[in-house]
């Protein structure tokens, strides 16, 4: 069927069934690709995006149920956070394969914009879903401070 | 500013630029391995690894692929140190497929393993910066009129007196320079690049932005995407399938048999198109040649392979039973079976590559490619092109972990064979779903390990009988011929027939296990449970002997030995930093463990504590690492940090099972892996040396397991013998 979204600012038309996870609709129709693919079943936190500015599994999420909601995808954030969260990771060196780090950062931003001061423990419960193979898990913490620091100066 | 205003010039547009600039010195190697300028060869016989553009900024070519451990950090310091360029002027591209010019010098042939990609290249692209250097030099020194040894450079500009020059203004004339034949490289002592704390990561500011290419991310023209339908045993062939309740979804495009019977190609318009047909097509498999054995028949196997005597004699004593009754019979002994199960990689990009038509007839192949001197081959036969027809282009890989580099190129294989089935008339992009990934075999093999251990009236081991179980990664693989001998397929015993450890009347005997499952490499090979194995062991001897952990190990290395003295230096930095004194505290237990691979040391302190349920919480690890000169600091700790946390998911809770030949694990809820709540803190000492660089992206890997179980034991007395650790009877918190 033939739907509009709203993703990155811009009305997007589109060809999909109403059951296509918003992650291929982002990915394969889209031909946005920062939105990464791990495993499909909301276990992985890969292909987190923001839906209305709140962190979402876009591998879960039906296109047909974002409706009139605002998608924002790691190709374009850039709110305060996003920018301090983007500079804490790469003045850290917090990546490795990378091919996590779309849905970290997307999370994180999601953490810092509720919690401007999380503790250890706030970001090991925000975080818990999104896993990391590489295990940069000790990096993502001290960047998450490090950001936090950044938006508070 | 916003990130992308400071981000240094992307690859993609690099390129373009390059191209339109023209003039361009460029420096690599012949095929007699001697240092050249393009232009003095063709192109089919000269390897560019440094390309300096009329602009002045400069392109490594980098040989080994990066998956995440930093090569193509690691490789452009090496370049950028004997170059003397600013490190922000230098981008990164991946060498083409060319085995002749990019091989691994450890290998022989072009591909990323055994952590090798900065040892072997230490001094080859060390040279190449060098032999660039050489020619700007040359030519400044024309330009400004001056004998070659007046001119100076650094940080990309050329000076003799108060006479200047930028690169960009050297180019030119330098392109036409003969580079010094043996250019002569910088003394550790002059190293600004090598061994600095602080440069940053060529690969970050594209991995934090969404930019950065993996191989799923590829799309061209008149794609189809393809997932498969395999069968859900190992070497189960298709009798069969029907396709037809999956003619009405939309997308779908067509399925083919594989033509070796392995299963059924799902052409689709997008990925989820491909997954939802694959879904509705039914198919009959052929199990006569399949593994249908579930994991406790498999175990029961192992233990009879234990039970009896070995079938190899892996340390050549002959002595086996001989020593293993003395050991029984000494003052004190200590005796133990281990047992490890299957494991799959995970890598968080699952597996897929894109391959499309060429002009000339034959196609481009986009994968993150770990092993091109095997893929492109692979590729040329199923399509029965010439090799020369097949370009291999190569992106960021979301991790590997050995997985991508296996000796039959499975997905790629694949690849061929479903865009073989279309006749060529269409791209495609196959994909592996994660279950695809996890039932889908070239598993870390089963393992299990005997010993007996002896303790003698000095307080040191007197005998030490070993007994391994695996299956040969090797054998029947295009490796047997370089890694088996005397049936002895030494990645199932490496790290204990090779132990760094003086231990007297050690036999170590070994037999092979078999079945049609594919076993592979999985980071560190052996050693991710030959370590675990002896060093379990060593607590438990030490324990037997009454001595203290570390103080025990430290008996068994002879200082006059090199490889025990560096062995010897990480155990000790090691317990020094991590305040080592042996005392106990209610609720915590300290474990340590050391271990060489990849000739690199490595020494973790392991600190648990237990709830008031007897839950474990792994809390913090230091460790101690000699990998010889440090070539990037911050990556070397990021490996570190990386590989502890790698095994530290593995031995918690990670395991591969069947049930009558089908894998139970279905995804990550199934296979969970490592979480930031399970991360300990981790401190990384890095010990100063002035030897050859070694390897960094697995040796973190092997001692983490019995750090943690020596650790476990020290809190509440389990030893832990069977792995995961949650079969074992460990509960986590
Ligand atoms: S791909 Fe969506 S959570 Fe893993
Ligand atoms: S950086 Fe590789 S999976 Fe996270």
């Amino acid at each position: 069927m033939a739907l509009t979204i709203k993703i990155n600012g811009e009305s997007r038309e589109i060809e999909a069934d109403s059951d296509t996870p918003l992650l291929w609709v982002i990915r394969d129709e889209l031909n946005l690709t920062g939105t990464k693919f791990g495993c499909g079943v909301a276990a992985c936190g890969a292909c987190t995006v923001h839906i209305d500015g709140q962190p979402r599994r876009s591998c879960v999420t039906p296109v047909s149920v974002v409706g009139d909601a605002e998608i924002t995808t790691i190709d374009s954030i850039n709110t305060p956070e996003a920018v301090a969260v983007q500079t804490a990771w790469q003045e850290l060196d917090v990546v490795q394969c990378g091919y996590c780090q779309s849905g970290q950062i997307m999370s994180a931003i999601g953490l810092l914009s509720e919690n401007k001061k999380p503790s250890d423990g706030d970001i090991d419960t925000y975080m818990g879903g999104n896993a990391c193979r590489c295990a940069t898990y000790h990096r993502i913490r001290a960047a998450i401070h490090r950001a936090a620091d950044i938006l508070e100066a | 500013m916003t990130i992308s205003e400071k981000l240094p010039m992307q690859r993609r547009d690099f390129l373009k630029s390059s191209s339109a600039l023209g003039v361009a010195l460029v420096v690599g190697f012949n095929t007699r391995g001697v240092l050249a300028l393009q232009g003095s060869e063709t192109a089919t016989d000269f390897n560019p690894f440094v390309k300096i553009n009329a602009d002045g900024s400069v392109t490594i070519i980098a040989k080994h692929f990066e998956m995440g451990q930093g090569t193509s950090t690691g490789l452009t310091t090496l370049i950028a140190e004997e170059l003397d360029v600013p490190w922000d002027d230098v981008s990164v591209e991946f060498a083409p497929s060319n085995n002749e010019l990019y091989k691994n010098l450890a290998f022989g042939s072009q591909g990323t393993g055994g952590s090798s990609a900065i040892s072997n290249s230490f001094i080859q692209y060390r040279q190449a910066g060098a032999a660039a250097k050489d020619c700007l030099v040359q030519a400044a020194a024309k330009h400004f009129d001056v004998n070659v040894a007046d001119v100076k450079m650094s940080q990309g500009v050329l000076t003799s007196g108060d006479k200047k020059a930028m690169v960009s203004e050297l180019v030119e004339v330098a392109a036409t320079m003969t580079p010094a034949e043996k250019p002569v490289l910088k003394e550790a002592s002059q190293f600004t690049l090598i061994g600095a704390e602080s440069l940053p990561r060529k690969d970050s500011s594209d991995k934090t932005t969404g930019k950065a290419m993996f191989a799923m991310d590829v799309k061209v023209p008149n794609m189809l995407y393809v997932t498969v339908l395999r069968s859900p045993k190992f070497g189960g062939q298709l009798k069969s399938f029907d396709a037809s309740a999956a003619s009405d979804i939309n997308g779908f495009v067509d399925a083919k048999a594989m033509p070796n019977g392995s299963g059924v190609a799902v052409y689709a318009k997008s990925t989820w198109a491909s997954v939802k047909a694959r879904r509705a097509i039914s198919a009959e498999w052929d199990d006569a040649a399949a593994e249908s054995r579930g994991s406790e028949q498999m175990r029961a196997a192992y233990q009879e392979l234990l039970a009896a005597d070995p079938v190899y004699d892996a340390s050549g004593t002959g002595k086996h039973a001989e020593i293993a009754s003395a050991a029984a019979s000494a003052k004190a002994s200590v005796s133990a079976e281990f047992e490890f199960p299957l494991l799959a990689h995970a890598p968080m990009e699952p597996l897929n590559c894109v391959i499309e038509p060429a002009e000339d007839g034959g196609v481009l192949v986009h994968d993150g490619c770990q092993f091109p001197s095997i893929t492109h081959p692979t590729v040329a036969a199923v399509l029965q092109i010439p090799p020369e027809k097949v370009a291999i282009k190569t992106y960021y890989a979301g991790g590997s972990f050995g997985r991508r580099a296996n000796p039959t190129s499975d997905y790629h294989m694949e690849a061929a064979m479903a865009y073989a089935l279309m006749g060529g008339s269409h791209a495609i992009k196959l994909v592996w779903m994660r279950e695809d990934d996890l039932a889908g075999g070239y598993y870390r093999p089963m393992a299990a390990h005997k010993a007996t251990i002896g303790i003698g009236e000095d307080g040191k081991i007197s005998g030490w009988a070993h007994q391994t179980a695996a299956q040969s990664i090797a054998k029947g693989t295009p490796f047997e011929q370089m890694l088996v001998h005397n049936g002895i397929d030494h990645f199932s015993v490496e790290g204990i027939v090779d132990t760094p450890y003086k231990i007297n009347n050690m036999s170590v005997g070994l037999s092979d296990y078999e079945s049609p499952m594919r076993v592979l490499w999985w980071r560190s090979v052996g050693h991710t449970h030959t370590a675990y194995a002896m060093e379990v062991l060593m607590d438990m001897a030490a324990e037997a002997a009454a001595a203290d952990p570390v103080e025990f190990r430290l008996a068994h290395l002879d200082m006059a030995d090199k490889d025990n003295e560096r062995l010897a230096g990480v155990l000790k930095l090691a317990a020094e930093k991590a305040g080592w004194d042996g005392k106990q505290m209610a609720g915590k237990g300290r474990g340590v463990a050391v271990h060489k691979s990849f000739n690199s040391f490595v020494a973790l302190v392991a600190d648990v504590s237990t709830d008031a349920a007897g839950a474990v919480s792994v809390d913090n690890i230091t460790c101690a690492v000699d990998c010889g000169l440090a070539v990037n600091p911050d990556v070397i700790r990021a490996q570190m940090e990386g590989s502890i946390g790698y095994g530290l998911g593995a031995i918690m809770r990670n395991e591969v099972t069947l049930t009558d030949g089908v894998v139970d694990q279905a995804n990550f809820p199934q296979y969970e892996p490592l979480r930031i709540t399970d991360m300990p803190n981790i401190d990384v000492h890095i010990v100063a040396s002035a030897e050859p660089p070694t390897g960094v992206g697995e040796p973190g890997t092997p001692p983490t397991g019995p750090a943690v179980a020596n650790a476990i034991f020290a809190a509440n007395g389990m030893r832990i013998t069977t792995l995961p650790m949650t079969r074992g009877g460990v509960k986590f918190a």
